[in-house]
């Protein structure tokens, strides 16, 4: 056994509906996902005395505890960068149950997309402050630019097409489809409607690009002996990995040899090590999707296939419940289901181990689940 | 100063301002360990290779490679939406090539940022620098430099 390998289990989860214009608060979302999820896990908040969240959460540890009526908290902690957190903080709640900080922890992500806290690329200012200085000014403002950048030049590497990229695109639509909770559930897309989409930064059109979406999710997690003993069928972190490759810099990693090599390559490189399970045992993965082409580039940097095998990896409906190679965002992911910075696929990893999927990989034994390519990033391999 | 609306760095952070002071007089610095001779960017207090403090600016050719470009389309800030769509060439310097900087690539240093057809761009292209004269600042933008190519009708 290694580091905290199935020390820990995920034994409640809870999430909002999802929606553009909620009219709660940040704060007040969170409050309501992480109550679900003490409540589905059979806990009391009282019972609650870890918290792991995303730095940029607008409802802070003390406000989130005072209003769901915590305890004493015993372990708290913070990871920032936005989308690259999320299996971050369930890492961080699994240590500190494991290490015994503290008895039942919570991790969480509440995003609204009218926050500007939410969108660190909504400008207030003119002036642009640290290494955004170095992009921002030249009218490369948006995630969805920076990463246009990327896979262009992964395209003429490579030989990567828009076809490929519609192959995601088609695939976590079809899955939301047949999700009653995901945004997109009502409304199919066809490979015709992605190749006439609007540009919004060639090579990159809208179907490429993530939802914003207003919602909450949370989830609980307890050291495994107490796991046992709850309500609900424990889902175990069987290993969690986190990255910041050597000389990295947040979304706009162009100071290197090649920026194609994301931080999913170091933070594989640990996941796989602490593991039981190599990539060919994986049938089901929740990849972190706010740009269609960070499929291709997790599935090579988490070792599915070859640097550059990638795009290729995508076709014939690979990633498709129930008959690709690797079922993917099997909820509709953040392109489908909701962009609540990668925690719904936190969640879904857990129903897929649950066995209460709404696309069901039959008898899959682990998923895997990523966050954010392109910044400091986290991933889990969940078991069951 | 040139009026603008446009984002701008911040040209007195201590870290930066020698470079944007090398471009006020049309030079392309970039920073260099003074211990181990590694190049920087973006500038930074300590070298990574010798933790040195000690550094240089030091002038380079100002020739570069495009390793990649993009096409941003609305929504976009006001400022940018006004020219969208344009382009964002990422420069691959001829001394470093690890280091790339983000640019335009523009028919001259005065011209508008929407002048190139973005159609026309391609990766490997040759481009040399120019500098742009935008609210109180010299931004490196970037003008082809390939072969000259043969007038139509001339001789």
């Amino acid at each position: 056994m290694v580091g905290i390998q199935d020390k820990a289990a995920i034994v409640g989860i809870g999430q909002t509906r999802f929606a553009k214009g909620l009219e709660d608060t940040e704060l007040s979302l969170a409050c309501q996902a992480i109550s679900m999820a003490i409540d589905e896990a059979g806990l009391s908040p009282a019972d609650i005395d870890g918290l792991a969240m995303f730095s940029m959460e607008e409802g802070r540890e003390v406000e989130v505890a005072r209003n769901v009526g915590l305890g004493d908290v015993t372990y708290f902690g913070e990871i920032g960068y936005g989308g690259g957190a999320g299996c971050g903080v369930l890492g961080h709640a699994a240590m500190a149950v494991a290490t015994g900080q503290c008895q039942a922890a919570v991790a969480w992500r509440a995003r609204k997309r009218a926050a500007k806290s939410s969108r660190p690329w909504s400008q207030v200012s003119q002036r642009i402050e640290g290494h955004w200085q170095w992009s921002r000014p030249f009218g490369l403002l948006r995630p969805v630019d920076e990463i246009a950048m990327l896979t262009r030049r992964y395209m003429h590497e490579f030989g990567a097409t828009r076809e490929h990229l519609a192959n995601v695109a088609v695939a976590f639509r079809k899955h939301a489809n047949r999700n009653p909770n995901a945004t997109m559930r009502d409304k199919p897309l066809t490979r015709e409607q992605y190749m006439e989409a609007r540009w919004i930064s060639e090579p990159l059109c809208l179907f490429d690009n993530c939802l914003e979406t207003d919602g909450a999710l949370a989830a609980v997690v307890v050291a495994a002996e107490r796991a046992k003993d709850l309500r609900q069928k424990p889902v175990y972190v069987h290993s969690f990995a986190q990255s910041i490759p050597t000389q990295h810099q947040v979304m706009t990693n162009y100071f290197c040899d090649d920026p194609l090599i994301g931080p999913s390559y170091a933070c594989s490189r640990l996941l796989w090590e602490r593991s039981d399970f190599k990539p060919a045992d994986v049938p089901v993965a929740q990849l972190y999707d706010a740009f269609s082409p960070l499929i291709p580039l997790s599935l090579e940097g988490y070792g599915f296939c070859e640097r550059g095998e990638g795009a290729a990896f995508t076709d014939g409906g690979a990633l498709e419940w129930p008959d690709g190679r690797l079922p993917t965002n099997t909820a509709g992911g953040g392109m489908s289901e909701a962009y609540v910075h990668g925690f719904n696929l936190v969640l879904e990893g857990v129903r897929q181990m649950r066995g209460t999927s709404t696309s069901q990989v039959e008898g899959a034994e682990c998923c895997l689940v990523t966050s954010g390519e392109g910044v400091p990033t986290s991933a889990v391999l969940l078991r069951r | 100063m040139a009026e603008t609306s446009l984002l701008l760095p911040d040209p007195e952070d201590p870290d930066n301002a020698p470079f944007w002071a090398a471009t006020a007089r049309g030079e392309l610095r970039i920073q260099r360990c003074a211990g181990c001779g590694r190049r920087r960017m973006p500038p930074r207090p300590m070298c990574p290779s010798c933790r040195s403090l000690a550094h240089e600016w030091e002038e380079v050719s100002g020739r570069g490679t495009i390793w990649s470009f993009v096409v941003p389309h609305p929504p976009l800030l006001p400022a940018y939406a006004e020219v969208a769509p344009y382009n964002v060439v990422l420069v691959e310097l001829e001394e470093e090539p690890s280091i790339r900087l983000v640019g335009n690539l523009v028919e001259s240093a005065d011209a508008p940022l929407d002048g190139v057809d973005p159609h026309s761009i391609e990766i490997g292209e040759k481009v040399r620098v120019v500098f742009s004269e935008v609210g109180d600042v010299r931004l490196p933008r970037w003008v082809r430099d390939g072969p000259a190519l043969p007038v139509r009708g001339s001789p």
